[in-house]
């Protein structure tokens, strides 16, 4: 069509009304992931400046999973960076190992546990304390609101991981969260 | 189902992942289960928690300036500024991408234009609108005119020459009345729009594919004229060629 504008143009364009409604979305991914904001600003920024230079890969659909999963790499980079991709993968799998002791522990209150109401930054730092995995599992659950198959396919698990990983790390932030109102 | 099960789909319960009939097995568990009706009680509350605070980070506006410097614009000063703004907003308008459209457009204003040919050029096939004075006399189309626009169009009998005149319409192209001159070549309608200060002035005559249909443009006596039609390329060149030759007789006798 005579309309179009020159190919360069007219990706940019298309990329910027997709792609940067969602920055809120990225960079509080990046924040819960990296924990500190400055690298999440710089992750962020990494994420769309690849998203862009791979858009023609982009095959539709919801362009927010997409843009998570690009974040998500950005940001396992920089654990390793840190040097901290070893350590971290390790305590993971022996965490997810001792599913079973979590239940265990679990059993002695039968009836409802009532949270009461937390501050948002309480909360926040709650979610901080949770090991990776379980983190970026329930922030893409619950902050990114993406669905399971969605989360299965940014975070390259099966849905049936995704599924226990959220269930493990509810309970973990419930625990956490009782602790927080004894403690307070 | 064991509790073990229960204890973990109870979180696709609580997300609304699970079917229906998973559904009702887990719901079925926990009515005869109290640790984990116990569980969904307090995982139901904890995501209404969740739900209810503003846990998101707002990317500080630092961060979205340098995003929104570093994607490459190749576009023009004012389309940027638009595309700022329209970026910007987390809640895209209709409104907003509408007049995200008509500044793509305008920034094209010949393409419009030609567009816009084609578009009268098709509404004048519709039934009834091909002219509005009907005659293959010249001297009856041309004063038809008058007064009906502030130009004079060359009308020109090439009857004799294969292209027959079969008459005249007001139409509007870019907001303006423009003069259309309508002629016969078989079945084939050709529409010669004749306009003043609309589109651009050429030096020599160009041809062009618009949505299927050949346009010929070409300049004359402060004339642009726009023949857009479905007959070939080189039977309108071959209009073009008689219609210039006429015009420049009439003008000399």
């Amino acid at each position: 069509m005579a309309f179009e504008a020159s190919g360069g143009g007219d990706k940019a364009q298309r990329f910027r009304a997709a792609a940067l409604p969602y920055l809120d979305e990225v960079y509080s991914l990046a924040r819960y992931l990296l924990r500190n904001s400055s690298d999440a600003e710089d992750a962020a920024q990494e994420c769309y400046l690849r998203a862009f230079r791979h858009f023609e890969t982009f095959r539709g659909g919801p362009i927010k999973p997409w843009l998570l999963a690009i974040l998500r790499n950005v940001c396992r980079a920089e654990y390793a960076r840190r040097g901290a991709a070893a350590l971290q993968s390790e305590s993971l799998d022996a965490a997810e190992d001792c599913v079973e002791g979590l239940w265990t522990q679990s059993e002695a209150s039968p009836e409802a546990s009532v949270l009461g109401r937390l501050d948002g930054e309480t909360v926040q730092r709650l979610i901080d304390g949770l090991p990776d995995q379980f983190r970026e599992t329930l922030v893409l659950r619950e902050i990114n609101d993406l669905s399971y198959r969605e989360i299965a396919d940014v975070t390259g698990a099966p849905v049936g991981t995704v599924m226990s990983r959220l269930a493990r790390a509810r309970t973990m932030l419930r625990d956490a969260w009782i602790a927080e109102e004894r403690g307070s | 189902m064991t509790c073990e099960e229960a204890r973990v789909l109870l979180h696709a319960l609580i997300d609304g992942e699970l079917d229906a009939s998973h559904a009702r097995e887990v719901e079925a568990h926990a009515a005869t289960c109290a640790k984990c009706t116990a569980e969904l009680a307090t995982f139901r509350g904890m995501r209404q928690r969740l739900q209810g605070q503003n846990l998101r980070y707002t990317a500080p506006p630092m961060l979205r300036k340098s995003i929104d410097k570093a994607v490459p614009i190749t576009a023009g000063t004012s389309r940027r500024g638009l595309l700022q703004g329209f970026a910007a907003g987390s809640i895209v308008s209709a409104a907003a991408a509408a007049s995200l459209t008509f500044v793509v457009l305008r920034g094209d204003r010949d393409s419009s234009i030609l567009g816009e040919a084609v578009s009268a050029h098709l509404r004048s096939l519709q039934a009834d609108h091909l002219t509005d004075v009907l005659s293959s006399d010249q001297h009856t189309v041309k004063p038809w005119f008058n007064g009906r626009i502030d130009l004079a169009p060359p009308v020109i009998d090439l009857t004799g020459q294969g292209f027959t005149l079969i008459g005249g319409r007001l139409d509007f192209i870019d907001g303006k009345p423009v003069a259309a001159i309508v002629y016969r070549r078989r079945v084939h309608v050709i529409n010669l729009f004749v306009m003043q200060g609309i589109g651009q002035v050429l030096s020599a005559p160009k041809l062009q594919v618009i949505q299927g249909f050949n346009i010929l443009r070409w300049s004359d006596q402060g004339f642009n004229l726009m023949a857009v039609s479905d007959l070939a390329q080189d039977e309108l060149e071959e209009f073009h060629g008689k219609f210039d030759s006429a015009a420049k007789a009439a003008r000399a006798s």
